[in-house]
């Protein structure tokens, strides 16, 4: 440190290496180098934010919001939706009494049916969603508590499940499958749809089952164990049924594309809403043919296994019919909040302009005191 | 410990010792060295001295082992460090835990490995200077060799003879044995550690010093003993003890220190005493200490409110989560999950479990990364100060270093300078610049000139200049040029010392041979007209000498211009050195003779019978060299009117000095083209004899008994010195007494202050001519020195004294009384002196100009108008101070002065209190114009009003005010005055003076210096500034920041400071930002998920958020961004007011930031939130926009606050986007089963392909920074602050600007608008304005002076009226006056004396001025001098001039007792 400074002044000679090697006596200046980056000298765009400046962005920002937002609430508001809420919570539902008798330990399930009219068709694909209230979904422990392994396929998980499953882990000794609370708590109301003509037949509407889960979910995240392997049962050997479940998980669906972990309703359940209140795509109606609206205007019932209890946490189930745009079901909000945010910069903007224009012309150069 | 007296071996009583040493080695309070070699001999078994530390330093924390341990263990003293470690630690708790336990530690350890990067980085470099210094060479004694041999550093010991040769560093603490000089002395040069760059003399230890021949390591078997080490460097105390058991003394004066280097000593041998760490250098040497920047301090108490708001916002989330649970009452909700036991928890509980993982969650709030982001981002700055190519100084080839890496921003905030004045304001560098000789002045115009040259070849390029082609070339010296440049580059392997200044004076930094001579300084160009009377006088003599003329025929004001050299030549300490002999002084063939030291020696010496008697006796023996001289024609040289008393004294040898003068010229040692170079103790002194060797008096040769003159035509004179009364700053004087060898009088010599040299003139005797003429004489005399004072010159009188021999003995006596005597010594021998002093005859007077450095004006003034308060700290005497303080602008002319001079407590107490009535009357009275005019001038929102008074109080003085009864009183004054300058002050003085004001006033305070005394000052300071140029490095080891030059402190402060007080401020200001704002939307997302601290941000991306999503903006934007351009901060300082105020950073702009932060997040969350309400969307398919879109905002956020956009920021920005992207989508597609539990398998790609997203991305950040873009527009234009206005001005094309900036400069102008003079000659100023101008002034100064000038002839002769007494409320008036008629009568004259920025020294002959006295003493002890503000006052009335005879008695009545401020 202090050595350091006056060996490096030093010029007589005496410094190992540094003067003698040199030699040549062309003292190296240190001289710092005078580049555009050494300086801070590089080119900058330099932008003032006055009023006069800023101006222009605000009616920019205005005058492209606007229509986007005008846009988006046209597009929300032609989607048709429709909901209806089954809870039962109400004397006068059809479905009090099952919402009563209902609990996780029921065995005999509870039937109820609810007749609902539509106003107007549903020109395209009618998309089925059950939708939940005040269930947290989102809790912190409720979100953990599941093994992505197991759910992968992954036999070693499968016998040997995640800590992140407990209290649901093993039941019997025997390993969940699929464990955690997400699974235990599968959704598990049956919902059917039927038409009643103004005849008074009824027709069940087909719902489709199959493409209601991601498609990523569906192939690559969910797997079931042991591959390819038809014999689910045998594959789920020696694992126990999540405890609130009323059949083991090879039992969901007949169809083999659809059972065991890549049963999509289960798949579409493992998906943690975001929020409380949230719908979860049920099934899929798909559009008929060009001529026939999917579901007509008129009256509907909706037949309603209930075994999912949701008034002790105060819970609320709906069922939703929805047609889809590009961005999505129906919302209006994103188009109103273009169209609020695209006026509030319009206005802003000719607040800026009226400011600009008695303000903004004076001499400010003056102005630094001295 | 006891010690034994060591007759039998002091080799066994060495090893006893040290045994004993060993058992009792915390006891024992001393050092036994002996030497190694003769150890060997005896014993060669064990080390002797094993337990002292070897030569080898190191001075790195850690090693390649302890490296991590230990830099952890610092690294965690850091509190927010262990804070972060805690929090990660928690994340392992599976109750609480939020996060995967690992990837909670990452950004911890992220952060802590790039902290032991750094450090271990820094702990190379410091290793590889270690390794260059211990492997630097030096000679070391070895046994088995029997000669020196080439050793490493490191590999000397204790005990260890080491040899060192001219120019060599000495490699420890040695203790001098042996020196090639035959005095025993060698120089050594101290720079590396006190500063001081002239010569300190060591000697030999007494008893070596008798050694006849060499000095044989074999042959020393003495042992040492001295203090164990420490860091006094000022001390050393032992003894040594010889094998015979005599002991000698040892003192400091013996000790060579570690890092000094040899000058002038061709060989030196010593012992070594002390080494490696327990040098004394190195236990001086305490390392870079911490300090912590006030934004970082400010800054700490945000971070302490964060850590409050995280807390609410922890206990609120659990609350919430208590009371959600609680609703649940005894039935379960499914997807409240039971804790992993099974087991239930009560709402109590899971709050108290869950206010832990908030804590974790919310963690981010506290921003990890801030400390390292600052600490990154300060190191970039530091780089580009380094950077800074107009902090270059090319002449010393050094750069501005930044020492300290952690307070560049303070530099921003500065609001005190203290400043030393010699070498930081000055350069240090005397310059002789005119004197007057006998009333008659000589103004040295060419001198002038080449001076002045010598500043343009500054700015000019070398190779502008063939070979001084250009340079003003002294005919006469011309010869001695090129043997010169031969015999220089020889001797120091330097460049050419011609050509241009720059290279000069690198080559004179680097060589270092010669102090204070740079040919600046060396080359004085003679006035012709003086130089004519030199020669004609010489001229004169000689022919008086060859035709046996008595020399008083000689026209007395010839004989005394050649007096007037003489005295120039040998009344200083000086020592002369040949360059063909570089390591030897000037040896004359008369053996060595010390002052006559007693009676007997004086009667030898001036008695006859010495030559009789003298066989055996030094001074005998040279006197028979002398007898033996021919002694025809120089007896008849001797002066008839000393005649009578000579010849009683030596009858028959008069011409035996004479004629040794003659032959006293070594042929080999000085040749006709040799220089001699002279090394001086002063600066001033080395001035004065560099201008009496241009008028051919050189200075040859000095030993302790004689001194040797070359005069011209003459030869060389060899003057007996007979008594040297050195100088000491009560007498500020110092006096030589010779025996003249033409005259062969007694002559005492002296030189000193004008002041006191005034006060003991013999006063004129009689009203004849002769009478008149001296009284005449000294008027002029004073007049010029008014006038040199005014020019900010250095003024010293010169006077001699003949005595008569038998005066002479009368007082020999009487000192010899004196300096025997034991108690009260010192007081004896100043008597002594002073009775010596006095009678004396006016010779003449010198200006030396202590060349302020370049610049020093012009940044003074703009630091001012930065707001700055400056104050002037130097050890300088008041007159010296105040004139450098006028000729740096520090002071105004026309602004008044307190002056502070006090004896006792009491009186300062008084006199702090009528200063303060005297302000606060004066400048309360008339409130409604000064406040104006404040409103005006000044609008800083200092609390105090800054008045345009000057304050000067001297040392002593300010040891009485900083005493802590009075020390508020102190502060109350000073800090109301513009600018403080105190004298006379000490280290601790100027310590303690930065710390009271640092303490009490609460401001920043910056100290500036560049010698050792500067080092407490600066090491009080908050921030530190040493200058690295002329002196040694002691105050940069202490600093901070290390300026090659003054005036780069405007560009640090001004710009640097500014842009890195600004960049840090609004870093820090966002960091805060950035982080509530991220940490706002998982607080938000708690009120929908049951506060059950869940977050929908992936936690990846929670912790590398700010770790790498958000962190290259903002260190570019922190590290390059310019709010205002280096050209408009320099143009306008008062844009540093700004920093000062703490502007940028102030605590409500936290709060706004939080605020908005808030706002933000609430727009980021709810946007996104209605947008996907009652959807299918899940958990991370909503919080991945939200991610997105909050990203989007903060960076957004920060291009609104970036003022320059460089292709650095919009790439930062870019790569930002583009590196969240690439490893979102690179995280979500890796792998499908991983990263539980968020599992955000192919979640952003599904995103990217949703239109909603980009919806979301492009309304949300525009609806979050709605209100701050408009709020910043609207800034803009109805309030801009003094920097948006700045920022306006650099849009400005140039001419525009320049124009702009002239405006305000004339507006900021008046504020130093110059009162009228008194007084006016307007053809003087006439003449001489437009020189002025093109000189020194600032052209708008310049103009100004004319108005104000022509303002000054309707004023007329009276008191003008702004002057102070004017201005002075009567009763402070009367208090005064009536003080001063109850005081002793002492006389206080106050000159007016301005700095005038136009050279009126080039003036030929000016009218002699008048100077304006106001006399107000105050007490007895005390005086309260109120400066007339004179302005140009020393212009003449003409009235005055035409008759200098009358004004001469007032006026020279007044000078006489004239204490020159």
């Amino acid at each position: 440190m202090m050595a350091s400074g006056y060996s490096a002044k030093e010029e007589d000679g005496h410094l190992p290496g540094a003067s003698g090697a040199a030699g040549s006596g062309v003292a190296k200046s240190k001289k710092p180098d005078n580049t555009a980056f050494k300086q801070q000298r590089l080119p900058a765009w330099q932008p003032i934010l006055t009023a006069g400046t800023v101006l222009p962005a605000f009616f920019v920002i205005g005058l492209i919001f606007i229509p986007i937002g005008i846009g988006l609430y046209v597009t929300s508001n032609n989607i048709k939706e429709f909901e209806i809420d089954y809870t039962g919570a109400d004397m006068s539902s059809p479905c009090f009494n099952c919402s009563q008798s209902s609990s996780w330990n029921s065995t005999w399930p509870c039937r109820c049916s609810i007749a609902f009219t539509l106003d107007q068709p549903f020109e395209s694909n009618v998309f089925m969603y059950y939708g939940l209230s005040n269930f947290y979904q989102n809790h912190r422990r409720y979100v953990k508590s599941r093994d992505d392994s197991q759910l992968n396929g992954d036999k070693s998980s499968l016998k040997n499940p995640s800590k992140e499953c407990e209290p649901y882990r093993t039941s019997d000794n025997k390993p969940i499958a699929p464990c955690g609370a997400i699974a235990n708590s599968l959704f598990n109301d049956t919902l059917e749809l039927f038409y009643i003509d103004p005849n008074g037949t009824r027709t069940q509407i087909p719902l489709m089952k199959k493409g209601i889960a991601w498609w990523t979910d569906k192939h690559v995240k969910f797997r079931n164990p042991g591959g390819t392997n038809l014999n689910l049962s045998t594959v789920f050997q020696g694992t126990a049924k999540p405890v609130n479940w009323h059949k083991s998980v090879y039992e969901l669906d007949a169809d083999l594309e659809n059972n065991g972990f890549i049963n999509e309703d289960f798949i579409v359940w493992m998906r943690t809403a975001a929020l409380p209140t949230f719908r979860k795509l049920y099934r899929i109606i798909q559009k008929k043919s060009n001529m026939t609206p999917t579901l007509p205007r008129g009256n509907y019932t909706l037949d309603i296994t209930y075994n999912y209890p949701v008034l002790s946490f105060e819970g609320r189930k709906r069922m939703i019919l929805s047609t889809i745009s590009w961005m999505g079901g129906k919302n209006p909000f994103l188009g109103l909040a273009y169209i609020t945010v695209g006026s509030v910069c319009f206005f802003l903007g000719v607040v800026l302009l009226i400011i600009h224009h008695k303000y903004g012309n004076r001499n400010n150069s003056a102005d630094i005191p001295n | 410990m006891a010690r034994e007296s060591g007759e039998a071996g002091a080799l066994k009583s060495c090893e006893v010792r040290k045994r004993t040493k060993r058992k009792s080695k915390k006891e024992s309070k001393s050092r036994i060295v002996c030497s190694n070699v003769a150890y060997e001999r005896a014993r060669g078994a064990e080390e002797p001295h094993k337990h002292y530390a070897n030569n080898k330093i190191k001075t790195t924390k850690y090693t390649l082992l302890s490296f991590l341990p230990k830099n952890l263990f610092e690294q965690f003293h850091r509190f927010a460090n262990v804070y972060f470690v805690f929090i990660a630690l928690l994340n392992f708790v599976p109750v609480v835990n939020a996060f995967q336990p690992v990837l909670a530690l990452a950004p911890v350890i992220f952060i802590l490995s790039v902290t032991a990067i750094k450090d271990l980085w820094e702990d190379y470099r410091r290793h590889r200077s270690d390794k260059e210094i211990n492997h630097m060479d030096c000679l070391v004694y070895c046994k088995s060799q029997r000669r020196y041999v080439e050793k490493y550093w490191k590999q000397v010991c204790v005990g260890d003879f080491v040899r060192l040769r001219c120019n060599e560093i000495l490699p420890a603490d040695v203790l001098l044995l042996s020196s090639s000089d035959p005095d025993g002395l060698c120089h050594i040069e101290t720079a590396t550690l006190d500063g001081e760059s002239n010569l300190k003399q060591r000697q030999v230890v007494r008893r070596f010093l008798d050694l006849d021949c060499e000095f044989d390591p074999t042959k020393y078997d003495s042992v040492i003993e001295c203090e164990r080490p420490n860091n006094d460097l000022g001390r050393f105390r032992g003894y040594i003890i010889h094998r015979n058991g005599k002991r000698d003394g040892l003192n400091k004066e013996n000790l060579l220190l570690r890092g000094c280097t040899i000058r002038n000593t061709e060989e030196a041998v010593g012992i070594v005493i002390y080494a490696g760490h327990e040098t004394k250098s190195m236990l001086n040497n305490n390392g870079p200490r911490y300090k912590r920047s006030k934004l970082e301090r400010q800054m700490n108490i945000d971070v302490f409110w964060c850590v409050i708001i995280l807390l609410v916002m922890c206990l609120f989330s659990a609350i919430g989560h208590g009371l959600w649970v609680f609703q649940y009452g005894e039935t379960r909700p499914v997807f409240d999950v039971l804790g992993p036991e099974g087991t239930d928890l009560s709402p109590a509980l899971s709050a108290v479990y869950l206010f832990l993982t908030m804590i974790i969650v919310f963690q981010v709030l506290i921003p990890i990364s801030l400390f390292v982001s600052i600490e990154i981002v300060k190191i970039c700055q530091v780089y580009i100060i380094h950077q800074d190519v107009e902090l270059y100084d090319e002449e010393t080839d050094s750069h501005l270093q930044c020492r300290a890496l952690n307070i560049t921003e303070d530099l921003g905030q500065m609001q005190y300078i203290f400043s030393d004045k010699t070498g930081t304001l000055t350069e240090n560098k005397m310059v002789f610049r005119r004197c007057a000789v006998v009333g008659i002045e000589y103004s040295h115009d060419a001198n002038a000139r080449r001076l002045a040259m010598y500043q343009e070849l500054d700015s000019e390029e070398e190779d502008c200049l063939s070979q001084g082609g250009t340079l003003p070339r002294r005919d006469s010296a011309s010869s001695h040029q090129s043997a010169r440049v031969v015999l220089r580059s020889q001797s120091t392997k330097s460049h050419r010392r011609t050509g241009s200044r720059a290279e000069a004076k690198r080559a004179s930094i680097l060589s270092k041979h010669t102090a204070f001579s740079s040919p600046m300084e060396k080359d004085v160009t003679p006035d012709p007209q003086l130089l004519d009377k030199v020669n004609d006088c010489a001229s004169q003599m000689e022919f008086m000498r060859l035709h046996a003329q008595p020399l008083t025929q000689l026209p007395s004001e010839l004989s005394d211009i050649i007096d007037f050299f003489v005295a120039l030549a040998i009344c200083n300490t000086v020592v002369v050195s040949s360059p063909d002999q570089p390591r030897q002084k000037v040896r004359m063939r008369f053996e060595l003779k010390s002052p006559v030291k007693t009676i007997e020696d004086f009667i030898k010496r001036f008695t006859p019978s010495r030559l009789t008697s003298g066989s055996n006796s030094s001074s005998s023996s040279s006197l028979a060299t002398r007898s033996s001289a021919p002694r025809a024609g120089s007896s008849l040289l001797s002066s008839p009117s000393a005649e009578g008393t000579l010849l009683k004294l030596e009858e028959e040898n008069s011409p035996g000095p004479l004629e040794g003068s003659f032959r006293a010229v070594p042929a080999h040692s000085v040749s006709e083209e040799a220089e001699l170079r002279y090394e001086a103790e002063s600066p001033d002194e080395a001035a004065l004899v560099y201008a009496a060797r241009a008028y051919k008096c050189a200075l040859v040769g000095r030993l302790p008994d004689q001194v040797t003159v070359e005069l011209p035509h003459l030869g060389k004179l060899t003057f007996e010195l007979l008594h040297t009364l050195g100088f000491d700053s009560t007498r500020k004087r110092m006096s030589v007494v010779v025996r003249h060898p033409l005259t062969d009088e007694i002559t005492v010599y002296t030189k000193g202050a004008d002041s006191v040299i005034m006060d003991l003139l013999r006063p004129p005797t009689s009203d004849d001519t002769k009478g008149k003429r001296q009284r005449k004489t000294l008027y002029k005399t004073q007049n010029y020195l008014n006038l040199y004072a005014a020019n900010g010159l250095r003024t010293l009188c010169i006077a001699k004294k003949v005595l008569s021999k038998e005066d002479y003995a009368a007082w020999l006596k009487s000192h010899l009384a004196g300096e025997t005597a034991i108690q009260g010594r010192e007081e004896l021998l100043f008597e002594s002196a002073l009775r010596l002093e006095t009678d004396l005859q006016l010779l003449g007077a010198t200006g030396i100009e202590d060349r302020l450095q370049d610049g020093v004006p012009e940044a003074i003034a703009s630091l001012r108008k930065a707001g700055l308060q400056i104050w002037v700290l130097t050890g300088d005497k008041q007159e010296t101070a105040i004139n450098i303080a006028y000729a740096c602008k520090l002071l105004d002319p026309e602004e008044e002065i307190i002056t502070l001079n006090a004896d006792s407590q009491e009186a300062c107490a008084v006199l702090l209190e009528e200063s303060l009535h005297y302000i606060r009357s004066k400048f309360l009275c008339d409130a409604p114009e000064q406040a104006s005019r404040a409103l005006q001038d000044d609008p800083s929102s200092l609390p105090v009003l800054v008045h345009r008074l000057g304050l000067v109080i001297d040392g002593r003085t300010l040891a009485y005010a900083l005493d802590s009864s009075l020390e508020d009183r102190f502060l109350a004054v000073a800090r109301s005055c513009r600018s403080v300058l105190c004298c006379r002050s000490t280290p601790l003085q100027k310590s303690m003076v930065v710390k009271l004001v640092r303490n009490k006033l609460k401001v920043m305070t910056l100290a500036i210096g560049d010698g050792a005394n500067d080092v407490s000052m600066i090491q009080v300071a908050d921030v530190g500034v040493g200058i690295s140029g002329q002196e040694g490095m002691q105050a940069v080891m202490a600093s901070d920041f290390a300026l090659p030059r003054f005036q780069y402190l405007q560009k640090l402060l001004l710009v640097h400071g500014h842009w890195c007080y600004s960049r840090l401020a609004n870093m820090i200001l966002y960091f805060f930002y950035k982080n509530a704002m991220f940490v706002a939307l998982i607080f938000w997302y708690q009120f929908y998920c049951g506060f059950s601290g869940s977050a929908m941000i992936d936690q990846w991306f929670l912790i590398f958020f700010n770790l790498m999503f958000s962190a290259f903006p903002q260190l570019i934007t922190g590290t390059l961004d310019k709010d205002v351009s280096a050209e408009t901060l320099q143009d306008r300082p008062q844009l540093y007011m700004s920093g000062q105020n703490s502007e940028e950073y102030k605590p409500y702009m936290f709060w706004m930031n939080m605020i908005d932060a808030f706002y933000q997040s609430l727009v980021c969350f709810f946007i996104p939130y209605f947008a996907y309400s009652d959807s299918d969307a899940d958990l991370f398919s909503w919080g991945t926009p939200i991610t997105s879109l909050a990203l989007l905002t903060i960076l957004l956020h920060l291009g609104i606050e970036t003022k320059t956009w460089t292709w650095l920021n919009w790439a930062s920005i870019a790569f930002s986007v583009a590196l969240f992207l690439a490893i979102a989508l690179f995280y979500n597609a890796s792998c499908p089963s991983c990263y539980p539990p968020s599992n955000p398998y192919w979640t952003i790609q599904r995103q990217l392909a949703n239109p909603l997203f980009y919806l979301l991305c492009l309304i949300t950040p525009v609806a979050a920074l709605l209100p701050r873009y408009f709020y910043r527009a609207c800034q803009g234009t109805l309030f801009p602050g003094p920097v948006q206005v700045g920022r306006q001005l650099d849009r400005l094309p140039p001419e525009a600007r320049r124009s702009a900036s002239g405006q305000t400069k004339v507006t900021g102008g008046h504020h130093f608008a110059p009162r009228p003079p008194l007084y006016h000659i307007p053809g003087f100023f006439c003449n001489h304005g437009a020189e002025g101008y093109k000189k020194r002034e600032a052209p708008t100064d310049s103009a100004r002076e004319g108005a104000g000038l022509s303002a000054g002839i309707t004023a007329g002769g009276g008191w003008g009226p702004d002057a102070p007494r004017g201005g002075l409320p009567p009763e402070v008036d009367t208090l005064l006056h009536s003080q001063g008629e109850a005081s002793d009568g002492r006389l206080y004259a106050n000159a007016a004396v301005g700095p005038s920025g136009f050279s009126l020294a080039d003036r030929a002959t000016p009218p002699p001025p008048f100077t304006q006295h106001e006399c107000v003493p105050l007490t007895p002890s005390a005086t309260c001098v109120q400066r007339a503000p004179g302005g140009e006052g020393l212009g003449l009335p003409p009235s005055t001039a035409t008759r200098p005879e009358g004004g001469a008695v007032t006026s020279t009545a007044d000078s006489l007792e004239t204490t020159l401020l």
